[in-house]
């Protein structure tokens, strides 16, 4: 029995799962790191997901080009970043109902605006979603090949959004201005650069990610969208970012790790289902993510201005 | 010397608070202009209004001849004016490069050039005397070190007038020093500066012309030539000061004793203490130097019961304390007059009365055997301590956040007097305050010492330490050095302890 939970670690297929279920969750990571670099807390991320998840499936289903269902998906994120920043950025709302409330907002509108395009269906009708791409050669590699060349432009496309953020939180004069406003907003006014500016960008850059995150779930995952299909995902993300450390290079470890978790656990499922209640595994990379969230959330360096209002001219 | 800058006739209100009223001055190319006054008397506003960051109601700002718009910080920067400000504007958690790089930047360039900025600091560090490392985090440098990163993002923009915004306020000896030579080599260069201060001994050292204002006016100006301290410090307040003369106290029994006491750093305290040996005696005032941040917080804790060491022996009276809370302590005497007297001290947003009585809800007196408050025996308790110890008020119903940083402390302090406490546990008392409550709240604590009282008096202002301490210890990353009787020490041998170069 043991020997059989092991085998599954050197089963390709259970490692090309986790690079895959690994992709939503790290677009939504990234997406709430940039947002909480610049000082600004986004509970939106569950809804501005399932708003992405919606407006890109639909867009498709509608006749239009995938990569356009990406850049629909972005724009919709983005235009929920900036009702979450007119609230907390510039009239200095609390981050957390506004975020709750932009979530309860973005996934009501969008399964009110699917019930209105699709009225009668039942089951949920599929797109020509991404399709797996076999890398030359690569793709041939035993074991490497099907995990990492095999997957579809969406996921390579997750991926490279890493080195992007980096490069553009580390190298980028603008990223530089979004790290400011989140640790010392004052070191942004002083310099003459105004600081609801570059928060209010950086919560719109930050959402279209989330968006696309959603968005990777009916355009490369499900093809579909449905009830409920985000699942917390967003909520696993603002947890992600902090076992990140707010920094992305380690969101991909995070998100690969819960990605890990919930592949092995549907697997596990399958081989104990039996004999151990399936909730068990359900619950397990829960649980896990808790415990490395103790552990990796205890020396971390937080942005210093995360959750605080940021007013012109008050005196600090 | 050519004008730099010409300020004429600005005035500004916040509310009906008269901020500025009518100032003008002028300040050429290198020359070292103070401005002097009490807190509130209106300097920083005036500063932030030439640097664009308040709107003057009227008036207008020339430089070099020209006229600048108002309230346009960028303006301002792109012109040549540069502000070093009071409270650092760095971002902790980046790099000394970072923190310099993001106001020479378009925001829309594709990438940084570090390498080229790292060389341009390292330039400007050389020609004027600050050191520091450029690819260091900002969080682990000292203050000076913090302070010597904001003058160099200053200088980088081409700056030809710079404003120092009480830049002494927290400096070691040494470290005023060095930053004076960094000002004389910036007016050597030709630049203009700008000084804010309430330290007169130092303005008197450095400047070439000194202005003085007070509650938004100015009030005079004075030439090197003629400088004049005790003239300029009726200016400033616009009375006579009388400070308290220095005698000693008559040393009584011991109150409190510390013995091998330990704290790990932690959250709340983030630096930590090393074997603390400690003795307080009554009708002596123990006076402790440092640099905030290397234990001080932590040592004043532990001796008001807000924590408990790790290791070690607290003794009240000669015997062990058992238990660390506030309470407790207060029950053995002791009062604690916290470092930050509005999160710590008082609640702002209760009323005077309310924060008068807030200590003393044991108090058959002030409430009943069922927890009620008596309103009129606390009118009459918190209206007694205002008049015995001045504090201003308009109304006991007010919020207390709206009283003045002197008022908030006379009436804290006063609370604690109420309890006739045996020992007291003063953390940075005159912090803030301005010179008149300075002297209060110096004469008060004298005054309890001369009652027999036991006071700790935890201070970084060298001039105050010494006038008001019998003997003095020196903390230095949490570790005590002392105790030395309070004339058996130069300033200077305490400047040194403090940055732990002292050799003892």
């Amino acid at each position: 029995m043991i020997i059989e939970f092991l085998e599954l670690f050197v089963n390709a297929g259970f490692w090309a799962a986790t690079v895959r279920i690994a992709c939503p969750l790290l677009l939504a990571t990234l997406g709430e790191l940039i947002c909480e670099r610049a000082g600004v807390l986004n509970l939106g991320i569950e809804g501005i997901m399932t708003a992405g998840a919606m407006v890109g499936w639909t867009a498709v289903y509608l006749g239009a080009d995938l990569s356009l269902g990406i850049i629909f998906a972005a724009l919709i994120g983005g235009i929920f970043g900036l009702i979450h920043a007119g609230f907390t950025v510039h009239l200095g709302a609390s981050q957390h109902v506004t975020g709750i409330g932009i979530t309860l907002l973005a996934a009501s509108i969008s399964y009110f605006a699917f019930r209105l395009i699709l009225p009668t269906s039942t089951t949920p009708p599929k797109i020509k979603a991404f399709e797996q791409i076999e890398i030359l050669y690569l793709s041939d590699i035993p074991f490497l090949g099907p995990i990492f060349f095999q997957q579809t432009i969406f996921t390579y496309l997750a991926f490279l959004a890493v080195p992007i953020v980096i490069w553009f939180l580390n190298r980028s004069p603008f990223g530089l201005a979004v790290k400011m406003a989140g640790e010392n907003p004052m070191a942004l006014e002083a310099q003459g650069i105004n600081v609801l500016r570059i928060r209010t960008i950086a919560v719109m850059i930050g959402s279209a990610l989330m968006a696309v995150g959603g968005a990777y779930l009916t355009m490369s995952a499900f093809n579909a969208f449905y009830f409920g299909m985000i699942n917390g995902r967003g909520w696993i993300a603002v947890a992600l970012v902090i076992f990140a450390a707010w920094k992305p290079e380690r969101a991909i470890l995070g998100a690969l790790l819960f990605a890990g978790l919930d592949a092995y656990q549907v697997r596990a499922q399958q081989l104990a289902g039996a004999v151990i209640p399936y909730q068990f595994f359900l619950m397990l990379p829960y649980v896990l993510s808790i415990a490395a969230m103790v552990f990796a959330a205890k020396s971390t360096r937080y942005p210093k201005a995360l959750l605080i209002p940021f007013r012109r001219g008050e005196r600090h | 010397m050519h004008s730099l800058l010409e300020v004429e006739s600005i005035s500004k209100s916040f509310g009906d608070l008269a901020a500025n009223n009518d100032i003008s001055f002028s300040v050429s190319e290198g020359e070292i202009v103070a401005v002097l006054g009490e807190n509130g008397a209106g300097k920083t506003t005036l500063m932030n209004i030439i640097f664009g960051h308040y709107l003057p109601d009227s008036g207008s700002i020339k430089f070099k001849g020209e006229k600048i718009p108002v309230g346009n910080t960028r303006a301002a920067i792109n012109l040549g004016i540069g502000m070093v400000h009071q409270h650092f504007t760095l971002a902790e958690n980046l790099s000394v490069l970072e923190n310099i790089a993001i106001g020479n930047q378009s925001l829309l360039g594709f990438s940084i050039d570090f390498k080229q900025i790292e060389h341009r600091i390292t330039k400007i560090s050389g020609e004027f005397g600050l050191s520091v490392d450029p690819r260091a985090i900002v969080s682990d440098l000292s203050i000076g070190e913090k302070q010597r990163v904001e003058i160099i993002k200053t200088l980088f923009g081409d700056c030809e007038l710079v404003i120092l915004d009480e830049p002494t306020a927290s400096l070691t000896p040494q470290e005023v020093d060095q930053l004076f030579l960094t000002i004389r080599s910036m007016v050597k260069a030709g630049l203009g500066v700008i000084i804010i201060s309430h330290k007169l001994d130092e303005i008197l050292r450095i400047s070439d012309r000194i202005i003085v204002l007070r509650n938004g006016k100015l009030t005079g100006s004075m030439d090197k030539a003629n400088f004049d301290k005790s003239s300029l410090a009726e200016m400033i307040v616009g009375k006579k000061i009388e400070r308290p003369e220095k005698n000693k106290g008559k040393k009584a029994e011991k109150l409190m004793e510390l013995i091998g006491l330990n704290i790990s750093s932690n959250i709340g305290s983030p630096m930590g203490l090393s074997d603390i040996n400690f003795e307080l005696f009554g009708g002596e005032i123990h006076g402790i130097a440092g640099v905030s941040g290397n234990g001080q917080r932590a040592f004043a804790e532990v001796m008001a019961g807000h924590m408990r060491p790790d290791l070690g022996d607290l003794l009240i009276n000669g015997k062990r304390v058992k238990k660390f809370t506030p309470r407790a302590f207060m029950d053995e005497g002791v009062a604690y007059i916290p470092e930050d007297r509005t999160s710590d001290g008082v609640v702002g947003e209760l009323s005077i009365l309310d924060n008068g009585v807030l200590t003393e809800t044991k108090n058959p007196k002030i409430a009943n055997r069922f927890g009620f408050l008596n309103k009129k025996s606390s009118t009459k308790f918190v209206g007694e301590i205002c008049e015995e110890n001045d504090v201003r008020f308009q109304s006991l119903n007010q919020p207390t956040r709206l009283l003045s940083g002197g008022n908030i402390q006379k009436l804290l302090i006063g609370r604690w007097l109420k309890r006739n406490p045996e020992i007291i546990i003063a953390c940075q008392p005159t912090r803030g305050l301005d010179e008149g409550a300075i002297v209060s709240v110096q004469k008060l604590l004298l005054e309890e010492r001369d009652k027999g009282k036991a006071v700790l008096f935890i201070t970084e202002d060298l001039d105050e330490l010494l006038l008001v301490s019998d003997v003095i210890s020196i903390m230095f990353d949490g570790k005590l050095m002392g105790p030395y009787d309070y004339d058996k020490l130069e300033k200077r041998e305490i400047g040194l302890m403090m940055t732990g170069s002292g050799i003892l």
